[in-house]
Formats: structure tokens, sequence, C-alpha cells
């Protein structure tokens, strides 16, 4: 955003999504994000997170961007933009991949859904504009690319999100974790996903934006479900180490940094293809200098993005992001530090206003992921 | 005993030469759930608009400032076990610090309880 517009201008530019007065309507404090108003909380950030974990919790996420890549080689072609194996993805199967620019630096990272005539990508909202910018500069002219600006994103997450769904929606209990397939919701089509940022089963609902507030309102109908807002979104993807592009991921990290070696299978390790590809294979294979780990920190007081991490005398890295636990009750972070002291339960120090506070490298996912997947 | 209140959302409540200071409730609802909260020594010398204490709600951490200048005589030790007093009681269990007065003038720059609503109302 433009430093040479007055707060009153900024305010002007930020946007407004299809379930805006719903939200209000629900009780929502609105905040701008990622140019949008959007719904921070409704009833509070501790209680939307503990009713996510333990029912069934709906969040509006439309803000993100949804892409549509179709035409002959679209697979080979997304290959050579992302280290995902897309050439045998089957119909209806979904990827969590990373866009990456000419070093290996990860410009984003998204969802990449192969349906029968096309590949469907769920972008982040932030970053949207630049990726669509980035795939029309690298894709082959004779590809199609879509954005579907004028569709809404739900998200239904927790353990009782499929008796609530399937009651309105039948046969969406018979996807399994990363499978999608069309259905309709409310007398709209909608596509949906069994998928989520929550480390919950749940799923996620592509519709048109003009059938948002019915599938919303039907949705919240059933006991199951509440609304909630992007602070719980936050606490529960951190609690599910799941990364946030923007303050986990950016051009400086790749896929060996991040930890995301599954992102990267064994077919594109070994015929390479992707940007960066000699450098990330070879530190997927070696050790990168560098690790994203998790941290549980003793006492109450949660460390944020940018802290300073200390292993002994000696600074090894920073926060990247963190905050309090509610489901565990202890304030927990994600960092990155110098590979030497990212063994698991080494004891580190976080610097937080002066204070050196007591940390330990913990495996992540902090809360165990509960993902319905197929066979199980 | 007179309540005071500042435009960051403090108040003190004065008696005699000692002051009591905590959060509105205006100001826990905006931050939301608070998890933790920094208080200062007691001892400490605080001057007017200057940092005093820090909250940590599930969100953000944010800086609550000293309305007038005084010396820390007593913190709330009940919110370092239940920091979400300030959620439940801000203006009477979830206090913060007390305050021994160093210019009692300072005062008059103040809200009273009618200025800061409609102060609020205005946001």
């Amino acid at each position: 955003m433009s430093e040479d517009l007055t707060p009153e201008e900024q305010d002007d530019i930020i946007q407004t999504l299809p379930l805006d007065r719903w939200h209000r309507d629900q009780g929502a404090r609105m905040v701008p994000f990622a140019g949008y108003s959007m719904p921070i909380q409704y009833e509070g950030i501790l209680a939307e997170h503990l009713w996510t974990r333990e029912s069934a919790g709906l969040f509006d996420v439309s803000h993100m961007g949804q892409l549509l890549v179709s035409g002959d080689g679209v697979d080979t072609a997304l290959e050579a933009l992302m280290p995902g194996d897309f050439v045998n993805l089957g119909v209806d199967r979904m990827r969590y991949s990373l866009l990456l620019d000419d070093q290996g630096g990860i410009l984003d990272d998204l969802m990449v859904t192969r349906r029968a005539g096309d590949f469907y990508l769920v972008v982040n909202g932030a970053t949207k504009a630049d990726d669509i910018a980035h795939l029309h500069e690298h894709l082959p002219e004779e590809l199609t690319l879509n954005h579907l600006d004028e569709h809404a994103l739900l998200a239904l997450q927790g353990p009782k999100a499929v008796d609530a769904l399937s009651r309105i929606c039948p046969g969406v209990e018979m996807l399994t974790f990363m499978t999608a397939g069309a259905f309709e919701l409310a007398g709209a089509p909608v596509w949906i996903s069994r998928s989520g940022y929550t480390g919950e089963d749940g799923f996620e609902i592509s519709l048109p934006a003009e059938a948002a507030e019915a599938a919303a309102t039907l949705l919240l109908a059933q006991p199951e479900v509440k609304p909630i807002g992007l602070g719980a979104r936050d606490s529960l993807r951190l609690e599910a180490g799941l990364p946030l592009y923007g303050h986990d991921l950016d051009t400086d990290t790749d896929p060996a940094t991040a930890g995301l070696g599954f992102a990267v299978p064994k077919r594109r390790r070994a015929e390479g293809g992707f940007p960066g590809a000699t450098r990330i294979v070879r530190d997927l294979r070696e050790g990168p200098a560098r690790k994203r780990i998790g941290l549980i920190l003793a006492g109450r007081l949660p460390a944020r993005e940018g802290a300073p991490i200390f292993d002994g005398d000696t600074p090894v890295g920073a926060v990247s992001s963190g905050g309090f636990s509610p489901s565990l009750q202890v304030p927990i972070a994600m960092g990155y530090v110098q590979a030497a002291s990212a063994e698991l339960n080494r004891p580190l120090q976080i610097e937080v206003r002066g204070k050196r506070l007591d940390a330990v490298v913990a495996p992540m996912p902090f809360v165990p992921h509960r993902y319905v997947r197929q066979g199980s | 005993m007179t309540t005071y209140f500042t435009e960051d959302h403090e108040w003190i409540t004065v008696n005699g030469g000692t002051a009591t200071v905590g959060i509105t409730d205006y100001a826990q609802a905006q931050l939301g759930d608070i998890v933790f909260v920094e208080l200062p020594a007691a001892g400490a010398n605080v001057a007017k608009g200057g940092e005093a204490a820090v909250v940590e709600s599930v969100k953000a951490a944010s800086d609550v400032f000293a309305p007038v200048t005084g010396t820390v005589s007593e913190v709330n030790a009940a919110l370092e076990e239940d920091p979400a007093l300030v959620n439940s009681a801000p203006e009477g269990d979830g206090w913060f610090f007390k305050l021994a007065l160093a210019d009692p003038a300072e005062l008059e720059g103040l809200m009273d309880a009618a200025a800061y609503k409609a102060f609020c109302e205005g946001l």
C-alpha cells in the first residue's frame, strides 16, 4: 500500500468481501487484512479456537485467490514453476505446493487440485496479484488462466465438520483428506475439498459469491457450527505447525530451509526441472544451513515475530511467528535457526523486551493433526 | 476517591496521595483474550505517558502507559496467575499497579467518566 495516501484514502481502497454484512450481523469485529475488511473475531479468539478443536468452525477465506489453469500440457507447465508432481496427480486429488522464484525462494504456498478439465489453485490473498502476474509471465501462452474473483471460499473445520456438512450436503463424507469434488449446497453448485488450515478434519467450499450468504447461513444453522475469525485461524494453524506466508515463508526461505520436503516428491528430486532445483535437492539431501523449528516457551509470556533466538550467548536466528497456544495453555512459536541449534529438545533462549526467555525446540505439529486419510 | 481516564484507555483512581491504575473495559474488549501481563517492579518510577506495563493478548502485545508520574508502590500479583482478570474485571480485580503520585496537578489534564464515555463513542 502506498505511503503517499492518507489513512482515509487507504480505508477507501480496503475492499469488502461478499459476506461483509453477514459477518457484521454475526457480531464480528472487522479489521483490514490483505487489502480486505475481514472478521478478526466474533465472541473471542480463545473461545473460537477451542470450539473449532472440539466441534466445527466456519471461516470465510474469500480473500484468497482462486485460479483455474487449463490447456494442453498444463501439468508439465505447472511443474516448471513448482516442485510438485502434477503429472501423476489423479483427478480430484490435491497437493500442497510452492511457487518458487528463479533462485528457489518461496513466492507463495498454495493448494493445487487436478480436476477433469483444469487445475484449480488456491493462493494467499496478500500475494494473489503477484502470483497471477508471475503465472502470466511464466506459463506458456497457449494455456488459459482464469481468476475466479466472483467466487467466495468458506472453510468448515473441526472434528464435527463432517457431521454438519454431510447433513446438508450428502456425499462429502466420502471424501478423504486432500481429495475434492463437485457438490450442491443451498441450491448452488459448489466445489468441496477435504482440507484446511487448522490441523483438524474439515472442508473447504468454493462457491459463487452470490450463493455465499445462503450457504453460510445454512452452515451456521447446524448446531455444531460457530463462526470463527482470522485471530483463531492464526492460533489454530500455529498449533498445527503450518507456516503462514509472509511470516514463516518468504523469498529468503526455500522448501529445504522451511522443512517442506514433503512438497518435493521423489520423482521431482530425481528429475529436477523446477526453479532452484539443484540447490534445493542438495539441501534436502545434505541438510540446509538454516531450519524452521518449533519452540515451546517456559512461563506464560509469548514471543512474537522478529524476537531473536539465542543458543547460549550466540544469536542463532529469530521467531517467525509466535503466540499463546489456547489448547496447550503455553506460549509456542516457530522460527528459523542455524541447523546446529535445531535438534529436538535443545534448550534455547528467546529475547523479548530485553529479557531472555527459556524455550525448547519442540516437534511440530504442537497439537496432533486429525486428518481423515484414505484407508483410515 | 475520583477516577480519571486517558485517551490511551487507562483508568486511574486517586485516593489521597496514592492511585490505582488499570485499563478500561473498552481497552480489554479491543485487546481480546489476555494471556499475560508484564507489570513494573514495585519501587520503579514511571513517567506520565511513558511505558509502564505490557499486555499480551492471544494476537498481539500492547503497551500500557502511566497516566501520571509517580513511584510504583504495589503491583497486582493476582494477574500473574490469572491474567484473564483483566478481561473479566478490568476496572476492579484486574487492576495493574498502585502509584505514589509525584505531581497531583497532572490529573487535571485527564478525562472524567462522562468525558471518557463520549470519547469512546466518538471512536
